[in-house]
């Protein structure tokens, strides 16, 4: 290396006055400070009041508590496992090898909405069913679904605002109703979907409810055609109505223990209904039903014949993110979708790290 | 007398400028897709496949760099600032090998299927384990915090090399090709 020691032959650059180098010293700093500043600014620093995952979270946590180890909406839940058998009939709608397969491997969780995991069964909480289906190709399928059908937010923002309305107050330990009149003075179409909501009659237990897939999605035929869709899960068990209110015998599970023992007289099962809608079919809210008369197809039925405590099941450790979808399935404009996936990651990356409480549903409660 | 080399080869300043866009990118990606709720999941089905493609492109660019000849520093460099600039290309090199391994097993801790593109995705390289991924997750963003840093220190180096020192440092790595005087 000794030729890097002689002094070179080329011409040096003129001498650098004091002032030129101050200035270009300056100009250095400044191209810096523009590059950490483009950084901090697509990381949301210069935005404080901006919704974000985190914030959405910290929401939950303020209106429930933190449970420890707990997912932070939906946390009182009970692992099922099963399968799904497609009868073909999917496949002209969607490519996705999930309708042209028998016995796909699904692991599910039942849930009631609210970030209380040990909070009382009562028949008017939100049912949740999170499925994740194991494709043949090793893609995976998962979907979250409720017993409502239609949702009663449209946008994450008027989502967010009424968890913030609905906080208990810390005085009389009840939502304030000023706030709650005041949401719903500003979101028409959380009036509306309310209307909707209670012209159903809820089913009498976890085991006889349809689930709703909430949003609107996209299937993909194989000649790339794209349609809007909605999927529901229809029960196989026959309808009954819940009983109005209470749990019998003070059993605070008592709904998830009424599933526990359907399920081991014989398999659960539901038909998946694919919903087809026209193309002029509003996707991106999830607070409206779309008109009557869509075409409603049969794609396969879903067995759930097995049951345990989230505490032995991976299904605790599955974020059921609705954005994990297979070939073939794509999102719709829906501007919940993402923001789903956002939180519920925010919510998995913020259990994981903690400590596992027991869950209300025990493995002996689970227990043949 | 042999000719000293100038430049980097062209293979190896074809890779740099274009791992510069893909990293520079990808950590804007990666801030702005934990912020935001409405363009989370688009971001996010950019920033796995990009990050696959980055962890390729390495390990390319580490072979081929490991069969090139390479131009000397300038000699208005200090045996100092040789081995700060040598030191800083290793850290780089492992950060840019080692974050997209760290994304790539926080996914398969969590057993998020590691999509790609359509159902072309990659198998989990690691046991499905909410500690594991808790511990990888902050890694990744204790990575990508000090990549950034480390890119600023490069670009700063650079700047300094090239506005105030003016030895044509920059011309070692410019797209173009430049002659020897």
């Amino acid at each position: 290396m000794a030729s890097d020691l002689t002094p070179s032959t080329e011409e040096q650059p003129r001498r650098l006055s004091a002032g030129s180098t101050l200035t270009r010293l300056v100009g250095m700093g400044v191209v810096l400070l523009c590059v950490v500043g483009a950084f901090l600014y697509l990381g949301g620093w210069f935005s404080l009041h901006k919704l974000t995952p985190s914030r959405f979270v910290d929401g939950f946590e303020k209106a429930n508590g933190i449970y420890s180890g707990f997912r932070r909406n939906h946390a009182k839940g009970v692992a099922v496992r099963g399968f799904f058998d497609s009868n073909g009939q999917g496949t002209r709608l969607c490519k996705a090898v999930v309708f042209r397969a028998r016995g796909v491997p699904v692991i599910g969780r039942f849930s009631f909405g609210g970030g209380n995991p040990y909070v009382s069964d009562s028949p008017g909480a939100v049912r949740g069913l999170g499925l994740q289906f194991a494709l043949p190709d090793g893609e995976e399928w998962r979907t979250a679904m409720i017993n409502l059908p239609v949702f009663p937010f449209n946008t994450p923002q008027a989502f967010y605002d009424n968890l913030l309305a609905s906080q208990p107050d810390p005085n009389t330990h009840k939502p304030d109703p000023q706030k709650l009149a005041a949401f719903a003075a500003s979101h028409p179409e959380f009036v509306q979907a309310l209307k909707i909501i209670q012209s159903h009659t809820v089913s009498s237990g976890f085991d006889n409810s349809a689930y709703y897939g909430l949003n609107a999605f996209r299937f993909i035929d194989a000649a790339g055609t794209s349609i809007p869709v909605r999927w529901t899960l229809m029960p196989v068990q026959p309808f009954a109505p819940a009983i109005a209110s209470g749990s019998p015998q003070g059993d605070k599970n008592y709904l998830f223990d009424a599933l526990i023992a359907s399920i081991h007289q014989h398999p659960l099962q539901w038909h998946l209904i694919i919903t087809v809608g026209q193309p002029n079919d509003p996707t991106d809210d999830a607070s409206i039903m779309w008109p009557e008369g869509r075409e409603q197809v049969d794609v396969g039925t879903l067995t759930l014949d097995s049951i345990e405590s989230e505490e032995t099941s991976p299904a605790r450790d599955i974020n059921f993110d609705p954005l994990v979808l297979p070939a073939g399935i794509a999102p719709s404009d829906d501007p919940l979708l993402s923001a789903r996936s956002a939180v519920y990651s925010q919510s998995f990356t913020r259990r994981a790290g903690e400590k596992k409480e027991p869950s209300a549903i025990a493995p002996s409660e689970v227990r043949q | 007398m042999t000719i000293v080399r100038q430049q980097f080869t062209i293979s190896m300043r074809f890779l740099h400028w274009l791992m510069a866009a893909m990293v520079l990118a990808m950590l804007g990606i990666g801030v702005a897709m934990v912020a935001s709720l409405g363009n989370y999941h688009w971001l996010v089905s950019i920033h796995r496949p990009l990050g696959i493609l980055i962890l390729v492109l390495v390990v390319i660019r580490f072979v081929n760099r490991s069969f090139s000849t390479l131009p000397p520093f300038p000699p208005t460099m200090s045996s100092q600032e040789r081995l700060i600039a040598h030191a800083s290309e290793i850290l780089l090199y492992t950060l840019l090998f080692v974050q997209p391994l760290v994304g790539w097993g926080m996914l398969s801790a969590a057993r998020y299927p590691i999509v790609l593109w359509g159902p072309l995705h990659l198998f989990p390289i690691l046991p499905h384990s909410v500690m594991l991924y808790t511990v990888l997750r902050k890694m990744h963003t204790v990575l990508a915090y000090l990549l950034f840093f480390a890119f600023v220190a490069h670009f700063g180096a650079v700047l300094f090399h090239t506005l105030i020192v003016r030895d044509r440092l920059l011309s070692r790595m410019a797209p173009w090709r430049v002659r020897a005087n």
